[in-house]
């Protein structure tokens, strides 16, 4: 059996996640330290959350294809987006990215405004500020955005199909496998496509809650010693 | 250094607008929650922008709304105590002072200063309250300051901690270079820590003044309440020239009194003298609504023929002594000791 559809899930999913990662917490900090259009950059930010995943599919066609104006720019630096892994990738950040974003947002609004106010009045720059107080305190929402990201991520269909199409051992991934081999009448490899999947994701899971727990033990220690 | 605040800034409903100046000695603003003192130690350290106004440290000018002056936080150069102390929970103690004294040296001067050694290692949540109170004024005046502020920092606090770390601020403050501003509800906090107090008022400084002056001859009803005048009544005067104060159903004679209506007396509940008979003026029938036993003290509650409620004060001895003796009792002001205030 070709296990490709696996490796191509994986390395999609990871690099995925780095990109959204990165995007997700600057966009919630840039949406945080609006004055003006907090909703509407809010709104925009979210929006391919609750839009079919065709739809975004549609939307990154239009941008990133060959006639699309960051399709051409993409091309003119030597990349091409469709139908490549790459272009995957842009499914999966696009799909992925308002989960980080809100969840990082979330974790971020917690901490007491009053420790950044104090960062403040001790001359402390706002990025300082953010990497060394807003960040760590907000990393076990920042860890759960990350998760929930990847998982996303893993389990791209939609847009990716439409971007990035159904090339075995090129673009193919798990979910687009397990569609293949139904389409094609081949059960038996659907069925360990889904095992597989059901594996992962369940793996996920567990890694979550044992290290939710042990942020909790951590945090505890630090308050009894 | 001098400090002028001139700003005005609005709320929702809430307007803030005040002005003042206070340099080389301890300022406080004393107001019920919600009267906007907090609001203003955060427009002076730049946490919160004013509509408009001026505020100047020095030579320096921090806002002004005129020219388009707004000096972020960071350049301000100003100390803030918050009311929990706002330690980071992710750092030790070392690395809290770090973010202030931005120097290792420096920072191991000020755990030396604020007997910290020993929990350079420590994270806040390890700390007791005094040692939170410790690093959070370490952090602040690591980073050389030069002005410094308290907002409520003993809001948390039981007694026993309280009048402890008060006498470490008057420390800090003394040691730092005399200068602080200080915001507060507590009377007592208020008149033990500093020199100047104003008085806060839904947003506006109603009065200011030494303390002592302040304390003994409020000028306005505010005043009197927050430094703890408990005996307050409306007054007004009679046809025949005689002051009659309302609440307490009393014909009133005031020491230096010129003539010109007050609209508010008071009474504070420790000035009373008892006297065996009824009197024309100043004097009041001491009807006992009940009796209530304070840790050092017994606080009479009485009422006036018009239902208000009035309070004496006395020590528990004084009290057991009035107890046994037979027939009514009668309360006396003596004429000197009675304010007036809002003319």
């Amino acid at each position: 059996m070709d296990f490709s559809p696996l490796w191509i899930s994986l390395k999609i999913a990871l690099i995925a996640t780095l990109i959204t990662f990165v995007l997700g917490i600057a966009a919630a900090r840039l949406v945080l330290s609006m004055k003006r259009g907090k909703v509407i950059a809010d709104s925009l930010f979210s929006l391919p959350m609750v839009l079919p995943p065709t739809v975004v599919g549609f939307f990154l066609l239009i941008t990133f294809g060959n006639n699309g104006f960051l399709g051409q720019f993409f091309e003119s630096i030597g990349m091409k987006v469709l139908f490549t892994w790459q272009g995957a990738v842009l499914a999966a950040v696009a799909v992925s990215f308002p989960i980080m974003y809100r969840t990082a947002r979330g974790a971020i609004e917690q901490v007491d405004k009053n420790l950044l106010n104090a960062g403040r009045t001790l001359g402390m720059s706002e990025n300082k500020i953010f990497f060394k107080v807003v960040f760590p305190m907000s990393r076990p929402g920042i860890a759960a955005a990350t998760i929930l990201s990847f998982a996303r991520a893993l389990g791209e269909f939609g847009a990716t199909m439409m971007l990035a199409g159904n090339i075995p051992g090129k673009t193919q991934t798990m979910s687009i496998a397990i569609y293949t081999a139904m389409q094609g009448g081949d059960r038996s490899k659907a069925y360990i496509w889904v095992a597989i999947v059901m594996v992962i994701s369940f793996v996920i899971m567990i890694m979550m809650n044992l290290w939710n727990d042990r942020q909790a033990k951590l945090s505890s220690h630090r308050r009894i010693s | 250094m001098k400090l002028y605040v001139d700003i005005e800034k609005r709320l929702g409903d809430f307007k803030l607008k005040i002005k003042f100046e206070t340099d080389k000695e301890v300022f406080s603003i004393i107001g019920a929650s919600g009267s906007g003192k907090t609001m203003t130690l955060k427009c002076i350290a730049g946490i919160e922008n004013p509509d408009k106004g001026t505020i100047r440290l020095g030579e320096r000018i921090l806002f002004d709304s005129a020219t388009g002056i707004n000096r972020p936080p960071q350049k301000r150069r100003i100390g803030y105590i918050f009311q929990d102390y706002a330690l980071f929970p992710n750092m030790t103690v070392t690395e809290n002072i770090m973010c202030g004294a931005m120097d290792p040296d420096i920072t191991a001067n000020y755990i030396e200063k604020f007997f910290l050694k020993g929990k350079e290692h420590l994270y806040p949540a390890q700390l007791s309250g005094g040692e939170k109170q410790r690093v959070a004024i370490a952090r602040m005046l690591s980073a050389k300051p030069e002005l410094i502020m308290f907002d409520e920092p003993f809001n948390a606090l039981d007694n026993y901690l309280k009048s402890n770390l008060e006498m470490e601020i008057h420390d800090a403050i003394e040691s730092y270079n005399g200068q602080a501003l200080f915001v507060s509800h507590d009377r007592d906090e208020v008149y033990r820590l500093t020199d100047q107090i104003a008085v806060m008022e839904k947003g506006h400084l109603i009065e200011v003044g030494p303390k002592v002056e302040l304390f003994n001859n409020p000028q306005s009803l505010a005043a009197a309440l927050l430094t703890g005048c408990k005996n307050i009544s409306s007054v007004e005067r009679k046809e025949d020239g005689t002051l009659w104060a309302k609440d307490w159903a009393m014909k009133l004679k005031i020491a230096e009194f010129d003539g010109e209506m007050p609209r508010y007396v008071g009474f504070r509940a420790h000035h009373f003298e008892v006297t065996k008979e009824m009197h024309e003026y100043n004097v009041v029938p001491c009807k006992i609504k009940r009796v209530v036993e304070d840790t050092f003290e017994i606080l009479v509650k009485f009422e006036s023929a018009e239902g208000y409620i009035m309070t004496y004060a006395l020590p528990k001895e004084k009290w057991a002594q009035l107890k046994v003796q037979e027939g009514n009792i009668y309360l006396k002001m003596p004429e000197n000791k009675i304010m007036i205030f809002e003319r």
